[in-house]
């Protein structure tokens, strides 16, 4: 092993590591003492740099190699995934400006690009050893995130409700990482699946994958491992909700794939209605259905916009399940296609909220009432991004869930046994659009008691309408990003093309 | 200065549906009359699903959109709404026209698909928010039916993706007519135990509920009165005016063409459901009092009739002029019905004004006395939605019934008592409202004012024209629908 090709491979990590220290420097040294608002946008703007940094150095040094025989792999899709994380990131970071709830400037940015290496590294690993590492680097960081609100009791109480779920999840991950250990003895993934094949099926393998899905359902949120998640929307600081729900979604998303399609590629089973067959298969669809059943209706009822959207998050966790379903490539792309145009979307949504709640001091939908008179600009991020959140075209999510839906059809051919699961699906996006449309109604029809205009920050309103359009272009022109995808997918590593 | 702003919004808004007027006009000029499609748009676009960005017009799509650019002016200068808010009225007031002109123009399901959805948001929305006392229930009644028609007709059209690979209306159109999309459905699909035969007949069911809603044909029409009563004149000019043909264009782009076995299988029920729509419809608008729901379900019962073309001319026998005669009534009976109801609707409107929110059918009466000019333009649109000879609705309902009458007299036959019916409804309207001794509250009504006149007269010398002469027309939609009757299997 050569440690020059490991620093190559991995420059873009190494780039976001100097970036926290710099962050961290920054701010405890020359500009300790100065104004909060100038930390952070010095430490934003850092942070910024950094990202944009590591998808320059991405973008122009398409360097690609396996190290350590397999236990990091860098490749075109990775390295495709990490560029959208890390604008994910540099978008977090921005929307982070319009708030003030900590003095803790350089920590909690630092933080933020912390959890993003996490992110970064459980995209490359295919080893469980390394996938449980980066997941409690990622995991560990966000914890943080949901609780640095320290005045706050809810921020407080999201971040121990976070903690001990997932410190939970994380020890079910383990324990059945150890199962999987103790059955093939290897820890990388494609031998793991070499292994499994050659072994008879075994009750102990069950457990096995469901434990993993224990752990892996808690990250994504799928039903039933969610009961953190509106708790912890609510209550996290808006940027900290942002990052979980739109770059954790991206990169938890990616692994849990990885960890179906190559680590158990030999227990898929089947989720027809006709013909169930054990394996991870059945076991996510079920996971979907009751995510897409729970999260759409609980939704309905929410009168606070972080739960309603934590609750929408869920949901989406079950749209998005499907293209792990699919377990084709296509299903793979339709999957990364939608968690990332879905990691656009909320964080327009996030960052809309982020600025009412400063201005209004409440997320609840009363809050956003007038809101098309006190600023056109939020009033129309908003409008893009919930109506994209519920699947209308031409717009993104529209896309987006018409590929899975073709994705996982087309997969399942020439049996439609799967068809269950997406008539379940788009009966439940009809129902969303009815609490999308409750947030709109209020920004667009009711009136405000005060309608004084917001004051949003240039740099919020740029963020945000950069995204807009990126939901509206994504959604218009979608094979930009699909065929890209698709491509990247073809020159990955070639366990991945099935 | 909000009211400059709304005066703003409304000159540029009606300046645009101008323009598009032009254009369209443009395109119909340059239109050659063969049958084939032209002004074709054509890219590649989402190479993933083989989706191509396709658009191409012939004679029903030209004679629709057509339609599209003639009403959409029309109800823009028929109705205003207040000030506050006018620029969200007139923003979606041009998202739906041209989620509209997407419609009628695309030959890709995709986007197809993506403008047949497109127009239900912002027509949701007129409704929602300027719209009557039931406005809320209302909106969310027609948003919930057709929304229900739009998941049945994605599916349908995802399983029929699967099985041929193509979302292209005219590659499909040619499977559908060598019947290689019935066996593809049968031979590619099936759902475990149950039998192959039954998915082509399950993609015809969701074709068919999906358009048959937004048409409506009865049983799925229980959201039309509703929405037409409460919304504003001017979006109820578009609902029934413009887009209740999307649904009527769907069953003769996709329906017909798709799935021509399915139909004729299923002919004898499907004109059943024609009739039924026709009669009962003519029969629950004599019951009504209100004007507006009169006219709501007149145009339930006028649109049954392209329907009842529609599900005759499946059949295999029968010579083609009949079949001709049937479809060339049918997308003519689209056009001027479009003409007539909008002008019904917004006659109703002005009525309404005047009345300070009446528009009972008992609330009038004795109106030609102080409103002659009201009277007379009223009742031209009248006699025109009733089949007066003459004028532009004759042409239609006659070819139909030409047609219909020779290829299957019976349902001819039921279906006239609609035409009577009809025609007693449209004239109990002229006798209350008109006729008759003049309350005294209305001593002072006022008669339509000359910008009103002005607003009207077109629509009306328009259906003088196409009465006199249908060949304006006939001779943009007879090769067209000449094509598919040559090429029918």
């Amino acid at each position: 092993m050569n440690y020059g090709e490991l620093l190559k491979l991995l420059a873009p990590e190494s780039i976001l590591a100097l970036t926290l220290l710099l962050v961290l420097g920054a701010d405890a040294t020359f500009l300790s003492g100065r104004a909060p608002g100038l930390r952070r946008a010095v430490a934003a703007s850092l942070t910024v740099a950094g990202c944009m940094g590591a998808i320059y150095w991405i973008f122009f040094f398409p360097i690609h190699g396996h190290l350590f025989s397999g236990v990091l792999v860098v490749d075109p899709l990775t390295q495709v995934t990490k560029q959208v994380l890390l604008l994910l990131t540099a978008a977090t970071a921005l929307l982070t400006l319009e708030t003030a709830f900590t003095p803790h400037v350089g920590e909690y940015f630092g933080l933020q690009l912390l959890a993003t290496l996490g992110f970064l590294f459980m995209v490359s690993s295919e080893d469980i050893l390394t996938i449980f590492v980066a997941l409690e680097l990622a995991s560990l960081s966000l914890y943080m995130l949901a609780s640095f609100a320290k005045g706050n009791l809810a921020s407080a109480e999201a971040g121990l409700k976070y903690f001990l779920y997932g410190g939970l999840a994380s020890a079910f991950l383990l324990f059945g990482f150890s199962l999987l250990y103790g059955l093939t003895g290897e820890t990388l993934l494609a031998k793991i699946a070499a292994k499994i094949t050659t072994t008879p099926r075994d009750p102990l393998l069950v457990v096995a994958i469901s434990m993993v899905l224990t752990g892996l359902g808690f990250k994504i949120a799928a039903v039933p491992f969610q009961l953190w998640a509106p708790d912890v929307y609510e209550g996290a600081p808006t940027p900290s909700a942002a990052l979980i729900a739109s770059g954790s979604k991206l990169a938890s998303f990616f692994l849990l794939e990885k960890m179906m399609t190559i680590g158990l590629s030999s227990a898929v089973g089947s989720g027809a209605f006709h013909a169930l067959a054990a394996g991870w298969v059945p076991m996510l669809a079920m996971l979907a259905g009751l995510s897409l059943i729970v999260g759409n209706l609980t939704a309905l009822a929410q009168t606070s916009v972080k739960r309603l959207l934590a609750y929408s998050a869920i949901a989406h966790a079950g749209y998005a399940l499907l293209g792990v379903i699919a377990n084709s490539s296509q299903g793979f792309v339709a999957l990364l296609f939608y968690v990332m145009t879905y990691g656009f979307t909320v964080l327009g949504a996030f960052g809309v909220v982020a600025v009412v709640e400063r201005q209004t001091g409440s997320d609840r939908l009363e809050a956003f009432a007038g809101l098309s008179r006190r600023s056109p600009v939020l009033a129309g991020v908003l409008f893009v991004c919930l109506l994209s959140l519920a699947g209308i075209p031409p717009l993104a999510g529209f896309f987006g869930k018409f590929y899975l839906f073709a994705a996982i059809l087309r997969a399942g051919a020439p049996s439609l046994g799967i068809l269950w699961l997406v008539i379940l699906a788009i009966a439940l996006s009809a129902v969303s659009l009815f609490y999308y449309l409750q947030v709109l109604k209020q920004a667009f029809v009711r009136e405000a008691p005060l309608e004084l205009p917001f004051s949003v920050k240039p740099s919020t309103q740029l963020v945000l309408i950069l995204l807009a359009l990126c939901v509206i272009l994504f959604g218009c022109a979608p094979d930009l990003l699909v065929s890209k995808l698709l491509l990247a997918l073809k020159a990955a590593a070639p366990g991945l093309v099935f | 200065m909000p009211a400059r702003r709304a005066d703003l919004a409304r000159g540029f808004t009606q300046g645009l549906s101008f323009l598009c007027l032009a254009l369209v006009l443009g395109i119909s000029g340059a239109f050659v009359p063969n049958g084939g499609l032209q002004a074709i748009e054509r890219h590649a676009w989402i190479s993933a699903l083989g989706a191509e960005y396709f658009l191409g017009i012939d004679g029903l799509g030209l004679v629709s959109i057509l339609l599209t650019a003639i009403i959409t002016p029309f109800a823009l200068f028929a109705w205003r709404p207040p000030e506050a808010g006018a620029k969200i009225y007139y923003a979606l007031f041009l998202a739906l026209e041209s989620g509209l002109f997407g419609a009628f123009t695309a030959f890709n399901f995709f986007h197809w698909f993506f403008f047949w959805e497109l127009s239900l948001i912002p027509a949701f929305f007129l409704i929602k928010l300027w719209g009557g006392p039931q406005r809320a229930r209302a909106s969310m009644q027609f948003f919930v039916y057709t929304l229900f028609g739009s998941v049945a007709l994605l599916l349908a059209f995802q399983v029929i993706f699967l099985a041929t690979g193509t979302f292209d209306f005219i590659r499909l159109a040619e499977l559908g007519r060598t019947g290689a999309l019935t066996r593809a459905l049968t031979t590619k699909l099936g759902i475990g135990e149950i039998a192959a035969q039954t998915m082509p007949l399950l993609a015809f069911l969701g074709v068919f509920l999906g358009l048959a809603v937004k048409v409506p044909l009865g049983p799925f029409h229980a959201w039309l009165p509703p929405a037409y009563a409460e919304a504003p004149a001017s979006v109820s000019m578009m609902l029934t005016g413009v887009m209740s043909k999307m649904g009527v264009y769907g069953f003769l782009r996709i329906l017909l063409p798709l799935f021509p076995d399915q139909l004729r299988q299923w002919q004898t029920p499907l004109l059943c459901l024609a009739i039924g729509t026709i009669v009962f419809s003519a029969w629950t608008a004599m019951a009504q009092k209100d004007l507006k729901r009169i006219i709501a379900y007149s145009s339930i019962n006028h649109l049954g009739y392209c329907l009842l073309a529609v599900f005759v001319v499946v059949q295999a026998e029968g010579a083609a002029e009949h079949k001709q005669a049937a479809l060339d009534g049918a997308i003519f009976q689209m056009f001027n019905h479009g003409l007539s109801a909008s002008a019904l609707f917004c006659f109703v409107g002005w009525l309404e004004q005047r009345g300070h929110g009446l528009r009972g059918l008992d609330d009038f009466g004795g109106l030609r006395k102080i409103a002659p000019v009201f009277t007379g333009l009223m009742g031209i649109a009248l006699f025109s939605s009733l089949g007066l000879p003459g004028l532009n609705g004759f042409i239609g309902e006659f070819l139909i019934f030409k047609g219909v009458l020779a290829l299957q007299g019976w349902a001819a036959a039921l279906s006239a008592f609609g035409l009577l019916l009809t025609a007693l409804f449209l004239l109990t309207i002229l006798q209350r409202v008109f006729s008759g001794p003049l309350p005294d509250k209305w001593a002072k009504l006022p008669d339509l004012t000359t910008a009103e006149r002005w607003i009207a007269a077109p629509i009306i010398a328009l259906m003088f024209v196409i009465g006199v002469y249908p060949q304006v027309l006939m001779g943009i939609i007879n090769p067209t629908v000449g094509f598919w009757v040559t090429t029918m299997p």
